[in-house]
């Protein structure tokens, strides 16, 4: 599904943004991406929605081999791909549900079936009733919501998510939380970058840490710990 | 199709403010070029209109019978740059003479015999009134027998074919000068309304849009404001004609063709303008 093998990757500047970095993440799997800010998460993340290439190693995602990925080729890629991120990133002027059924008009989907589509995962992330509303209307968790409502749209096999809880209250990171949960219940893979430990304390799903760019703790390989480094 | 055009309109729908600057701009850049165009245009018609007077006379010797004079005007007549050759005999001539030389009237009223020549008057096809086609016909003439003498205003024709040189040069030079800063501001104004959107273009790659999807759009409304840019600087041209014709000088307005030839001149700077600032902006993100 996702595998990583010997990827080095370098600053623009000098330095490097990840060390060595190799894993494997099957089908169906809810993995934690934990570490410092700067630790490489999101970069790791770049790396598998094609934003940035690997200097040097091997990057497969979904049958995709990112080394040899041609530019043309990257939307394929994405639209197998659901992204989440903490800044939500939704169309200001469009309403929550022309914001998700824009996810579904970029890929030449049937027009016949968008509505349902829209309405179909709208409900399922609980904002049905405010398909209307403009994101300016809604809490940080709703859009967020609507944020995943568009990563999901597309049917994708994974969902990333960068820090998706990273501007909400407690409340809302736990409802996005048990969303993604649910979405990863119903056969979608999640890898969640985090550096929220209580979130990640909370369920017992894998976690892969990054210090500095390498990888230092793989909770299927290593030894079990109670408490991973602190944030 | 219907996308593309949903989204082209959502473009001006969403920024009116930056779309009407883009179409100010534009209208006002060719505008500049559309108002020298004019000058061109009126500057080119003048010229021709002196080049019309371009006349070569062969002066005929006397007594030369008609008959050869029919004949050779015949085969002037022929000549692939003359428009027309017209006879004129002695008497004519004399005629001509009191009639436009009042003040030798008395002198040529008494005179005992006619001294002027009888004449063969040419006159060339547009196209061929520059010096070099004017040398080669009278060298020509004079080739005929009877012919004594021709002439043509030399010095005139030549000034009148260096004027046109210069005119053609000068146009050209600031025409595209005119032009090139014309589509460097139209192209910038593109580039502020790709900019304005780099977000929007962000979260369109992140959800898997092609970079023809994401293009196509610009390119539509890009070449909207080109071609409303380019109808405006028609409509501000033609109100600077009518004001200069009111005010200052009889002058020639574009014909449709140069008309339409301004807009269709905005409606490409509109379309490549935009490709080229979508392309690089999509070539960093």
């Amino acid at each position: 599904m996702i595998k990583l093998t010997n990827v080095f990757k370098a600053f623009p500047k000098g330095g490097l943004a990840l060390k060595d970095v190799s894993f494997h993440i099957a089908k169906g799997e809810f993995v934690f991406l934990t570490g410092h800010s700067g630790a490489g998460k999101s970069t790791v993340l770049k790396l598998v929605y094609a934003d940035e290439p690997p200097t040097s190693g091997e990057v497969r995602v979904s049958g995709f081999n990112l080394s040899e990925l041609r530019r043309k080729d990257i939307p394929m890629l994405r639209r197998r791909l659901g992204i989440v991120f903490q800044d939500f990133r939704l169309l200001e002027d469009r309403t929550a549900e022309e914001n998700v059924a824009f996810a579904l008009e970029v890929t030449a989907a049937r027009r016949a079936t968008i509505p349902a589509r829209v309405m179909r995962v709208l409900t399922q992330v609980g904002l049905a009733a405010k398909a209307q509303a403009y994101p300016r209307e809604l809490s940080g968790g709703e859009q967020q919501r609507v944020a995943i409502a568009r990563a999901l749209v597309n049917e994708p096999t994974v969902l990333l998510a960068d820090e998706p809880t990273g501007n909400l209250d407690e409340r809302a990171t736990r409802g996005v939380f048990q969303l993604l949960r649910d979405i990863n219940a119903s056969g979608t893979a999640v890898v969640m970058a985090t550096h929220d430990l209580d979130l990640v304390r909370q369920a017992p799903y894998r976690v892969i840490e990054l210090q500095e760019g390498a990888l230092v703790y793989d909770s299927v390989v290593d030894e079990p710990r109670d408490q991973a480094a602190s944030p | 199709m219907r996308l593309v055009l949903r989204e082209a309109l959502l473009i001006f729908r969403r920024a009116p403010l930056l779309s009407a600057l883009s179409v100010t701009t534009i209208a006002f850049s060719l505008f500049a070029v559309g108002l020298f165009g004019l000058v061109a245009v009126n500057l080119q018609q003048a010229l021709r209109q002196v080049a019309e007077r371009v006349e070569i006379v062969a002066y005929l010797l006397p007594g030369t019978p008609i008959e050869s004079i029919t004949l050779a005007q015949k085969d002037i007549e022929a000549f692939p740059e003359v428009a027309s050759a017209t006879y004129v005999s002695e008497d004519r001539a004399l005629a001509r003479a009191r009639a436009e030389l009042v003040e030798f009237r008395d002198v040529l009223q008494e005179l005992e015999r006619n001294p002027l020549p009888g004449s063969i008057e040419v006159k060339l096809k547009a196209g061929f009134r520059d010096a070099e086609h004017v040398n080669e016909v009278a060298d020509r003439l004079r080739g005929f027998g009877f012919v004594d003498d021709v002439r043509f205003g030399r010095d005139w024709v030549e000034k009148l074919d260096r004027l046109q040189q210069i005119a053609a040069a000068v146009g050209l030079v600031v025409g595209a000068a005119f032009a090139a800063v014309a589509v460097i501001i139209i192209g910038t104004t593109i580039r502020m309304a790709v900019l304005q959107r780099s977000r929007e273009i962000a979260i369109m790659r992140l959800v898997g849009a092609t970079d023809g999807f994401i293009r196509r759009p610009f390119l539509l409304q890009g070449a909207i404001k080109g071609m409303l840019g380019g109808l405006v600087a028609i409509g501000l041209s033609y109100g600077a004609y009518v004001l200069i014709n009111r005010w200052l000088i009889q002058a020639a307005f574009f014909t449709r063709e140069q008309a339409g030839t301004v807009v269709i001149f905005g409606t490409l700077i509109g379309l490549f303008g935009s490709a080229a600032s979508v392309g690089r902006h999509l070539r960093r993100v």
